[in-house]
């Protein structure tokens, strides 16, 4: 991600540091993951130190230090969806791709999370696949869920 | 700044407004064990080893007294069962980390606290904080600093900073109470530090 | 559009839009929440639209994407008006069917009405289905009727009306003393009494005060702020403007669950609409007032719920919660006087300012005023959001609005208050819902959260699910929590797992002492509750994994086995087929055997029996009975 991009955020928010969370986001759903150059160039125009940049990025969970899959897929574990079988659904998702939470494939296809709870609570168990969110999953769904995607 | 009159462990104490309750003992020779606080640096209330028991509005609270302002009236307790039970606790899990601590080990005997309670998990880390916020407020240099959240959480050397500012500084070595902080900066000087073999050249 | 200058321009613009609407003209309303879209609500949406395109019905029908009505188990929901005939589970297939029958010739497609999951009967009108008619939709009641993203919608339900009241009509401390007189109590856990809370911030001495929603909604299984925000945003807003009226601040800050793209979407849009309408900014309808609001979105930190962490966050740094000595309301967001109120909270001002404190003070209980909004999930067949009045007892909730529990299971227990709260069983289900029922029966209101347990669900796990992700949850910087709630974390992992010894109830019932007594914020304080709730009414439980290495529910992997029962296997083959371990084996005509080996607990075998056999079933606690020699495992079918 250039500077020039980078800076054009940073000055949507005015420059202040107060919303270095929010530009963060804006920088981590653009470019998919944040690498440390931008978060250097952050830090700088911003004026705060590295260390609460570094601490702020690995703190919040939205944020990736490394690249991301093509595809994001979260898979609910709120307490709704833990009731209706989400470890379930987990333990399918992680047989088919071969990854855990909070990794990536070898083909930068998938990257799997899990996530505290999505608000679908009625429909649990819950698994988001970038923007579509499926809801009722049975464990032996998400294999047609997930072919679906290059 | 007016005077406020409160009473610790049966004492009547005098302090001034704004003062907080260890202040105010420490001022009155009366000792209460701490494990993150500095005189120069901004109260943490992390380790929470400074808690007191405080009768305030007709209730007993605990609270830590390194952050609770003194009151008027105020009555404090710094030893109770209920004290004594919560600082052996936290002693006890912070041993599990770090069982060789010079600064644990005297307030475990002075506690009871077992050092075998729990199991021993690698991470001599105790999150006191005291380098990174010696180097944020004192030094101004934050060149180390904390990284993620919970049990994951830990101190982590910025290379480029250190590397520029430590070897001339390490005013934050004495601070820590298991020499975690030395071991972490040498690995990262051997691991991650800028390369000088340009300059060789 | 001209900006609103003073409340009768306001009133007028009103009487404008109602003029141009007739109530009369067809209404296609779809739920358009997150649930909903989910179950392709928008398919359905865009299947209308061009439906009606299709038979040129565009200018005489209207077709919306709403708020979310809450009755998430049936969605997609479509409501038609005016009849409000009410469709359920509607998809894209339905609707050339909806459109010729309901719309052209007045006729109601009777297979997509509600039928009641047991008795079969059948209700067609919104008001008229059970889950409906049993709660008090004071708040909710709005979503089905407008677009969230029209600001139009809003003020043709008399939306911005208490907000013109207000500024037109009545001081800072008359508004303070309505939302006193009515008693209300926070609504995101922790039932502060909302007028003492403005009261404090519009006392202290600061020019500079800040208004606060927050929409964080950490509590896993909680989504009624989702659904109020995404569905009626405006609403909160009108609340928003009249709090910072009240309390002296001029600028509002949203702080928003990064989770949910959709409300922070909705409630920029209405941001943007209410400024343009002169509704936010300078001179608030000519009021003198200047009142503007920024949306903070979340990223991904329960911790960020609490409210001086949440502060944090708005400053730009990592979530660590403060020491609340000095209460928020006097040193908040950059030490300035900040008051910080739920979604819910906030929707319910406008309301008490338009109706009274009197008309609001009608609803609850003596101490618990108004009505709540409860996300019924877990094991319950009328899952969604209920609102209902507090005092209703649990069983009514959960019978006469949530249509029991599914599949015939027995009610065990309800988890309300989310990783905070605790287990309220059924033998206390006549419990009246209030702030301080529930707390005294050792769980708490919470955000609102009810999850609903049954036969199935092992109590201790519940615990262990509650430690696990506080875990990842908490900020990591006092002792107490830390690494109170990671040794309490293990000792229920190894009690799930057949590991638990004795001594290790008592151990936790230590480490929660230390936790509730010395943590530095409300999430290690209360961290200890769902251990302690369920030792208090499950202690069995615990005992029977620890004392037995025993699962009453036939829940924990670790526990239980999986087992044929050989009278009762009638060699069908279904199970051998879908076992995704090939754990089973066995054939036409031989009874099939689960290779405990191989065997991975997922359950589809259970599932796969056919319920005339029900051959397969758990066991714990014992040894798993040798398989039956392989000469012993012919079926001999008797012939005809």
């Amino acid at each position: 991600m250039d500077n020039n991009r980078i800076d054009q955020i940073i000055d949507k928010h005015q420059g202040e540091a107060s919303s270095l969370i929010q530009v963060l986001l804006e920088i981590q759903s653009e470019n998919n993951w944040l690498p440390k150059e931008a978060l250097e160039r952050v830090a700088e125009k911003l004026q705060v130190p590295f260390t609460r940049i570094q601490h702020i990025a690995t703190f919040y969970k939205a944020f990736s230090l490394v690249p991301k899959g093509r595809h994001q897929i979260h898979v609910c574990m709120g307490t709704a969806c833990h009731v209706r079988g989400a470890p379930r659904v987990l333990d399918t998702v992680q047989g088919l791709t071969g990854i855990k939470p909070g990794e990536t494939d070898l083909d930068l296809k998938f990257s799997l999370e899990t996530v505290n709870c999505l608000g679908c609570c009625a429909l649990g168990p819950v698994m988001k696949v970038d923007e579509k969110t499926h809801g009722k999953m049975a464990p032996a769904e998400t294999a047609n869920v997930l072919k679906n995607y290059e | 700044m007016s005077e406020i009159l409160l009473q610790i462990d049966g004492k009547e104490v005098r302090a001034r407004e704004g003062m907080t309750i260890l202040e105010a003992a420490q001022g009155a020779g009366i000792s209460i064990p701490t494990l993150c606080h500095h005189e120069k640096l901004e109260p943490y209330g992390a380790c929470r080893i400074c808690t007191v028991e405080v009768e305030v509005r007709g209730g007993t609270r605990l609270v830590v007294s390194c952050i609770y302002p003194v009151e008027k009236n105020l009555i404090v307790r710094t030893r109770s069962e209920k004290v004594d039970r919560i600082r052996k606790m936290i002693l006890e899990l912070l041993l599990a980390h770090a069982p060789d601590s010079f600064v644990l080990h005297d307030l475990a005997e002075e506690y009871g606290a077992d050092k075998n309670r729990f199991e021993k998990e690698a991470s001599f880390c105790i999150h006191c904080g005291l380098c990174v916020r010696y180097c944020a407020e004192v030094k101004k240099k934050n060149a180390v600093g904390f990284v993620d959240r919970g049990t994951r959480r830990e101190i982590n050397f910025i290379p480029e900073i250190a590397s520029k500012e430590c070897n001339i500084c390490k005013e934050c070595f004495p601070l820590c109470p298991t020499s975690y902080l030395q071991a972490t900066f040498v690995l990262t000087e051997a691991l991650a530090f800028p390369s000088s073999s340009s300059e060789i050249l | 559009m001209a900006r609103l200058n003073s409340p009768e321009e306001l009133e007028k613009f009103r009487q404008e839009l109602l003029s141009k609407r007739d109530p009369n003209t067809p209404c296609i309303s779809v739920c358009a929440g997150a649930g909903c879209v989910a179950s392709g609500a928008n398919e359905v949406i865009a299947a209308f639209k061009a439906e009606i395109e299709k038979q040129g019905l565009q200018a005489d029908v209207d077709t919306k994407g709403t708020g979310c009505p809450g009755f998430c188990e049936r969605g997609p929901v479509v409501v038609i008006y005016p009849e409000e005939i009410c469709y359920l589970q509607v998809k894209p297939e339905d609707v050339t069917e909806i459109v010729s029958q309901t719309i052209k010739e007045k006729k109601v497609v009777d297979r997509l009405v509600y039928a009641d999951t047991t008795t079969g009967e059948k209700a067609t009108h919104e008001s008229d289905i059970p889950f409906y008619k049993n709660q008090e939709r004071n708040l909710l009641g709005s979503n089905i009727k407008i677009d969230p993203k029209s600001i139009d919608d809003y003020l043709a339900i008399g939306g911005y009306s208490a907000l013109a009241k207000v500024l037109s009509r009545m001081s800072g401390e008359e508004v303070l003393g309505e939302v006193k007189k009515s008693n209300l109590r926070g609504r995101g856990g922790g039932g502060f009494p909302t007028g003492r809370k403005w009261e404090e911030s519009r006392n202290a001495p600061d020019e500079i005060k800040y208004v606060i929603v927050n929409a964080d909604e950490g509590d896993p299984g909680a989504f009624m702020d989702r659904a109020l925000l995404e569905g009626n945003p405006h609403s909160i807003l009108e609340g928003l403007i009249i709090g910072g009226y009240a309390v002296g601040a001029h600028e509002g800050f949203i702080y928003v669950r990064q989770e949910y793209p959709l409300a922070v979407e909705n409630v920029t849009i209405a941001i943007k609409q209410a400024e343009a309408y002169g509704l936010l900014g300078k001179n608030i309808l000519g009021s003198g007032f200047d009142f503007t609001v920024k949306v903070h979105q979340g990223a991904g930190a329960f911790v960020c719920g609490e409210s001086s962490a949440l502060m944090t966050a708005l400053e730009g740094k990592a979530g660590e919660p403060r020491p609340k000595y000095i209460h928020t309301a006097v040193k908040g967001v950059w030490d300035h006087p900040s008051v910080l109120n739920n979604v819910e909270t906030w929707a319910n001002v406008p309301l008490i300012i338009n109706k009274g404190a009197d008309w609001f003070t009608q609803f609850g209980t003596e101490r618990s005023k108004g009505t709540k909004i409860f996300s019924l999930v877990g094991k319950i067949n009328n899952t969604g959001l209920v609102e209902v009045p507090m005092g209703i007892t649990l069983k009514d909730i959960i019978y006469k609005i949530g249509g029991g529990i599914p599949g015939g299971k027995r009610f065990k227990a309800v988890q309300t208050g989310g990783p905070s709260g605790g287990c309220i069983p059924e033998k206390l289900s006549d419990l009246e819902v209030g702030y301080d029922e529930l707390t005294k029966a050792g769980s708490m209101m919470g955000s609102g959260g009810m999850i609903v347990l049954d036969e199935d669900t092992c109590m201790v796990d519940v615990a262990r699910y509650f430690l696990d992700f506080l875990t990842d949850e908490s900020c990591g910087k006092c002792v107490p929590c830390r690494e109170g709630i990671r040794q309490m974390l293990k000792i229920l992992t190894n009690i799930t797992k057949g590991k638990g010894e004795t001594g290790d109830i008592e151990l936790l019932e230590e480490l929660a002492e230390v936790a509730k007594e010395a943590a530095l914020c409300a999430l290690g304080k209360s961290a200890p509750n769902p251990i302690l709730s369920t030792l208090k009414y499950f202690r069995d439980e615990y005992e029977a994994h620890i004392k037995e290495k025993r699962c009453p529910a036939l829940s924990c992997k670790e526990l239980i086995a999986y087992h044929i029962d050989p009278e009762k296997c009638k060699a069908c083959m279904i199970c051998l087929r879908k076992c995704p371990a090939s754990a089973i084996t066995g054939g036409k005509n031989k009874i099939h055997i689960i290779d405990q080996e191989k065997c991975t607990k997922c359950g589809t075998c259970l599932e796969a029996c056919p319920p005339r056999f029900g051959a397969v079933h758990k066991i714990s606690g014992e040894p798993v009975p040798a398989p039956i020699p392989e000469d012993a495992r012919t079926i001999i079918r008797k012939s005809r």
